[in-house]
């Protein structure tokens, strides 16, 4: 048999050295620094094309799946389940319920904020169960806001929208006999 | 296909920053799982790496950064990622290199250092979002696993109570670590509940922290492990499968990738009962969630049952069903795909007995570990088994 050396006990030891932040920091360490600078564009493709430039106009599209029978939104070309083509756009009401949310104080760097940001996803009217996007929610607070909490799209002024998920604000409470 | 064993495992250290660079704790990782199979660079056939997201080393295709390191200079070498899920995925790789008969003897290298990026590692994953349709709302991933740990609160009605015992136990359990980062003999449900709030309902401690590190396997035909070892451990069963990117498009209370995965490797393994047959299980623990929501994915209890077995300690190294005796992520540390360490790694030591302060009791004969990865999308699952 090989010969090997043996331990009791696995992992026999820890390699590697710690060093803390203020290691770096403070310069006590040697290091490189880079910032990298690259842009990107993205083109749409036709389904998103058609979903963003609807918001641009106040709707929200969805598109059929006919072997599945499911309004899909955010919507595609194709079904990734029956793998067949989509057809025929459907405009959708902006209303729905909160699937989920969260109630961040964190900024995308992990940066801490004061105010909370509510976060979360709608599923949408007019779709099979659990079918929406995230958005943002608003005009309730982080006490009121629940999941299954029936809610409408608040969108920004119509020559402020760009084509853009951001088009719509954010979804606010929708309170008995409002549609 | 081939029987395949497992004859040797290694690990680093695991901090928020090591000095080493990638290379450098991959050659360290891997110079342990040598000297415990007893091998050398020229008895190694192949070399398979893992590494997530290139975002976090701030070098784009690092696997080839890492080569020098990783024992490969001079054989077939071959990176895989995806995510989270790739701290098991390698190993599986390593082991299909085997299996097929391709590789007699294939060692697998696994490396984060996450510590590279700055201001925070969060600020890599800003890049792994869809850019048309999510990067506009300028998300934060600890989101993502609010929104989802949320829907799995609310859908069974689980107390965040109990979801903070997981931290509890895994940062307890991290104490018989020597790579451990986040051990704390002392925590409480109390100290958790009380951390600060990161995004509801994940608070500070709910979450495991960034690191650097790297771990390392080596898997071996079965026709010749009796040249390194008598007491063999072999894989017993693999299984991985990845759901649409489309996340929004689902319900996120259960992550039916994983139990997808599960079945694969169980009917691999032959098994019927995993309640009954699985002696412990290294699910992966990122959030302290997540080690409920991965139980119930790997099918070792019903849905929604996960808490109430963590509540009668059931989870507990000496419990029923051990679950993460490691330490987990959550303790340990989060290298991403070096986590390897903890999960499968650790099946091999806990199954050979020599896991020291932190061996589960009894005689453990099988062991299931597991990760998740990309967009909450892709389940990995190994079975480790003594021969």
């Amino acid at each position: 048999m090989v010969k090997k050396k043996e331990y009791k006990e696995w992992p026999p030891y820890a390699p590697g050295t710690h060093v803390h932040e203020s290691d770096i920091s403070e310069k006590k360490i040697t290091f490189t620094w880079w910032e990298p600078e690259v842009q990107y564009s993205w083109s749409l493709g036709p389904a998103m094309s058609k979903f963003l430039m609807g918001l641009k106009e106040g709707k929200i599209y969805g598109i059929h799946c006919k072997r599945c029978k499911r309004i899909i939104v955010p919507p595609r070309m194709f079904c990734e389940y029956c793998f067949g083509p989509t057809e025929e756009w459907v405009e959708l009401p902006d209303t729905g319920i909160i699937e989920t949310f969260s109630i961040s104080y964190l900024d995308p760097d992990a940066r801490r904020i004061e105010e909370p940001i509510l976060v979360g996803v709608v599923d949408l009217d007019g779709t099979p169960p659990h079918h929406g996007f995230m958005t943002y929610f608003g005009e309730m607070t982080k006490d009121e806001i629940k999941i299954g909490m029936r809610v409408k799209a608040v969108w920004k002024p119509e020559n402020e929208r760009e084509g853009s998920i951001t088009d719509i604000k954010y979804f606010k409470p929708l309170k008995g006999g409002e549609d | 296909m081939k029987e395949v064993a497992v004859i040797g495992a290694g690990m680093t250290l695991f901090r928020r920053h090591l000095k080493e660079t990638g290379k450098e704790l991959s050659f360290l990782a891997t110079k342990m799982a040598m000297e415990d199979s007893g091998l050398e660079k020229d008895d190694i056939d192949m070399v398979v790496m893992g590494s997530a997201p290139d975002a976090f080393d701030g070098i784009h295709m690092k696997g080839e950064n890492l080569i020098d390191g990783s024992a490969a200079v001079g054989k077939p070498y071959v990176r895989v990622f995806n995510g989270g899920g790739t701290g098991v995925f390698a190993p599986i790789a390593g082991w299909w290199h085997v299996a097929s008969g391709v590789a007699d003897i294939c060692l697998v290298v696994c490396e984060e250092k996450m510590g590279n990026c700055y201001p925070h590692p969060q600020t890599a994953f800003r890049h792994i979002w869809d850019p048309i349709l999510d990067r506009p709302l300028t998300p934060n991933l600890v989101w993502l696993f609010a929104m989802e740990m949320n829907r799995y609160m609310t859908v069974h009605g689980i107390k965040k109570e109990d979801i903070a015992l997981v931290s509890v136990k895994n940062k307890r359990n991290a104490v018989g670590h020597p790579c451990a980062q986040l051990a704390d003999p002392n925590i409480t449900v109390e100290d958790v509940l009380n951390s600060e709030i990161m995004a509801w309902p994940v608070n500070r401690l709910d979450i495991s922290p960034p690191s650097d590190g790297a771990a390392a396997l080596i898997f071996c035909n079965r026709d010749i492990v009796h040249k390194f070892t008598d007491d063999p451990i072999y894989v017993a069963g693999t299984g991985w499968s990845i759901d649409s990117t489309m996340w929004t498009n689902r319900d996120l209370y259960f992550p039916r990738y994983v139990a997808q995965a599960a079945k694969m490797a169980y009917k691999m393994a032959k098994i019927e009962n995993p309640r009954k047959e699985i002696d412990f299980a290294e699910p992966y623990d990122p959030f302290s969630y997540k080690e409920l929501h991965h139980l119930e994915g790997l099918l070792l209890c019903k849905k929604g049952e996960a808490p109430i077995l963590t509540r009668e300690g059931v989870t507990q190294r000496d419990g029923d069903l051990p679950v993460c005796p490691s330490g987990g992520l959550l303790g340990v540390g989060n290298p991403i795909a070096a986590t390897m360490g903890q999960k499968v790694c650790e099946l091999y030591w806990q199954l050979k007995g020599v896991a020291g302060k932190r061996q589960i009791p009894g005689d453990p004969r099988i062991g299931v570990a597991q990760a998740w990865g990309d967009i909450m999308q892709m389940g990995t699952v190994i079975l480790l088994r003594r021969g």
